[in-house]
């Protein structure tokens, strides 16, 4: 197990390069020199020209790759253009309100797309499940910031009981985590479906119906934990994927978390922070999916026994070479 | 649709994989087996709508979408215009209506491209394994690793935004979806014996991939590829809602949703009607693409 986790840590380095390269590239190719964004057009030839000295900007391409990349190794992304602090820690600063939406989406897209699923896997082909399942293609198909903007009207414009931006008060976090969280509640409701249509069919439900064991228990005990596997999957796939994908959701609710920070550095050509960000972002992810990747052989008995006996084949044959020795 | 159903049409198909040599009766058969699934055909004709809307705007809609008429700006919902006015006084189902090009004509450009590139790569990764195959995959992980949207936006960023680069944005993002699929699926293929017999009679590894591989990997891929429309269809309209789409004067839903979102407050429909024309567009896409994948293959239905 640790040896596969080592593995993966490691191939998570050049990924990591690439995905600095990429970026890096991008904004080093774009046409528009940064200075004149930060300068403003008042700014002399000097000006610009000790702006491009003092930031290095005048490196050719693989100088200043490399000093990106070995600065970034001693958790240094830079100094952000326009507040002159240093990116890693504005980012640090936004992440933890990003991470909190992230976690509440979860927490309404796993409620809404499990009891959904179960519901909908219990009375399959009954008016309920074809309902259900319309909706959760809906939910696939809507756009999340839509959904936003239609919360807003409906609860902050029409009814105004809850506060449509910001996040001052605990109210604030309810309308963006549902708007993020129920196009996944989607896809969790649709594999929480076929997994427990799977799991009901199975002959252990049998046999608890069989001892008399109330339906109540054999859904939500029995038939549930061994559905839920593939579904757990599927939340920490979609949690790492909001931490990326939920900046529009960011702007709508003018929440300041990371995404929002990102788009409004792409839109001065603020480089450093740009970069940093999406590289953080990579990385928070990279390591979720392993996360996700570990606790799947960790909860799941019969992939956790596959390394047992990966190991013990490997003793056995040990033995056997030794033997032959 | 059902579970049971798809089963027998499995079993069906089965029994006839025996008798049925000629490719006329496998068309005919997925045919069948997509018209009795009743959500995809609903899938189908929303896009059959949708792609009239996109070839005949002028004529479904006013030819003219961008004059301006002030003194009838937030129209609300009316006989004469059915969706109301935008703030500039502009028929809001005409530009909806013109929309439905632009997000179209982007959409698939964008897929289009990004299958050429990723099923290219996929199946050179998925023919010859190996080293070529850890490579080529880990470009594919590093796309990967970077959220869509934030690729996206960085790629338009970079560029600057117009229609051609929007579609370089969005069509980078979709490669690795494409690329995976088609790896998969040429892995599956690579190891039958029609391969083997293809390689005896002498056939070199290109003719190989592009005459008996590709064509026998080709169910998953056609599936991605409405998969993959609906997926860029969002794209689009998050990358032009923060104003890194389409620029201004040529109609687009999520530009739409943009600018109506300062008047929502007053105005309900500015944002209400471009929303659903996103929203049906991908809902058709993604109906139109489980559809396929279970009559092009039931066992992928699992």
């Amino acid at each position: 197990m640790i040896k596969f986790i080592i593995r993966r840590l490691l191939m998570m380095i050049p990924i990591m390069l690439g995905v600095v390269l990429l970026v890096f590239s991008m904004l080093y190719f774009s046409p528009g020199e940064p200075a004149r964004y930060i300068l403003g057009d008042m700014a002399t030839e000097e000006d610009v020209e000790l702006f491009n000295e003092e930031n290095g900007l005048n490196d050719p391409f693989l100088v200043r790759y490399v000093n990106y990349v070995l600065d970034a190794l001693h958790g240094d992304l830079g100094t952000s253009y326009t507040t002159k602090q240093p990116v890693l820690g504005e980012i640090l600063e936004r992440f933890p309100t990003t991470f909190k939406l992230t976690l509440l989406s979860t927490f309404v897209s796993v409620v809404i797309g499990i009891t959904l699923g179960i519901i909908s896997a219990v009375k399959q082909y009954s008016v309920w499940d074809n309902i259900v399942r319309v909706v959760a293609m809906i939910g696939v198909s809507m756009p999340n910031f839509w959904l936003g903007l239609l919360l807003i009207l409906f609860f902050s414009v029409n009814l105004g009981v809850l506060p449509a931006s910001g996040i001052a008060t605990w109210q604030s976090w309810i309308l963006p985590s549902v708007a993020i969280g129920c196009s996944s509640a989607a896809g969790i409701m649709r594999m929480t479906r076929s997994s427990m249509l799977e799991a009901i069919r199975q002959d252990y439900i049998r046999t608890a119906r069989a001892k008399g064991q109330k339906e109540m228990v054999i859904i939500c005990v029995h038939a549930l934990r061994n559905a839920i596997i593939p579904v757990m999957t599927l939340v920490g796939i979609n949690f790492s994927r909001m931490l990326g994908g939920s900046s529009i959701s960011e702007i709508v609710f003018a929440i300041p978390g990371l995404g929002n920070l990102i788009i409004s550095a792409i839109n001065v050509k603020n480089a450093p922070l740009v970069q940093g960000g999406i590289l953080f972002i990579a990385v928070v992810m990279a390591f979720c999916n392993l996360v996700i990747d570990v606790l799947y052989a960790y909860v799941d008995p019969r992939i956790r026994s596959q390394y047992v006996k990966a190991k013990s084949k490997k003793a056995v044959n040990a033995a056997v070479k030794k033997e032959g020795v | 649709m059902s579970d049971v159903k798809n089963k027998a049409a499995m079993k069906n198909t089965d029994d006839l994989g025996d008798f049925s040599i000629s490719s006329r009766g496998m068309t005919k058969d997925i045919i069948k087996r997509f018209l009795r699934n009743k959500t995809a055909v609903v899938g189908l004709v929303i896009i059959v709508v949708l792609a009239v809307c996109a070839l005949f705007p002028a004529q479904i809609s006013d030819p003219d979408y961008q004059t301006l008429h002030l003194d009838n700006a937030f129209a609300l919902p009316s006989a004469e215009h059915i969706l109301g006015t935008d703030e500039l006084g502009r028929d809001m189902f005409t530009r909806i209506i013109w929309g439905c090009r632009t997000s179209l004509t982007i959409g698939l450009t964008s897929v289009a491209g990004a299958c050429i590139v990723g099923v290219t790569i996929g199946c050179v990764a998925g023919f010859y394994s190996g080293v070529v195959d850890n490579v080529l995959m880990r470009l594919i992980d590093i796309l990967m690793a970077v959220p869509n949207l934030l690729l996206g936006i960085s790629v338009v960023a970079a560029l600057g935004s117009s229609i051609s680069n929007l579609i370089i944005a969005i069509g980078l993002g979709s490669i690795s979806a494409f690329a995976r699929v088609a790896r998969s699926a040429v892995i599956t293929v690579r190891g039958q014996e029609y391969i083997e017999a293809a390689r005896a009679t002498g056939a070199g590894d290109i003719r190989l991939m592009v005459k008996y591989v590709l064509p026998n990997a080709l169910a998953p891929i056609i599936v991605q590829v409405s998969m993959g429309l609906a997926t860029a269809i969002l794209n689009i309209s998050g990358l032009s809602f923060i104003g890194l789409g389409v620029p201004a004067p040529t109609p687009e839903w999520g530009s739409m949703l943009s600018t109506g979102r300062s008047y929502m407050r007053d105005y309900w429909h500015v944002i209400t009607f471009p929303g659903i024309a996103i929203m049906l567009t991908v809902f058709a896409f993604n109906l139109f693409g489980d559809g396929l994948r279970d009559a092009l293959d039931p066992r992928l239905k699992q």
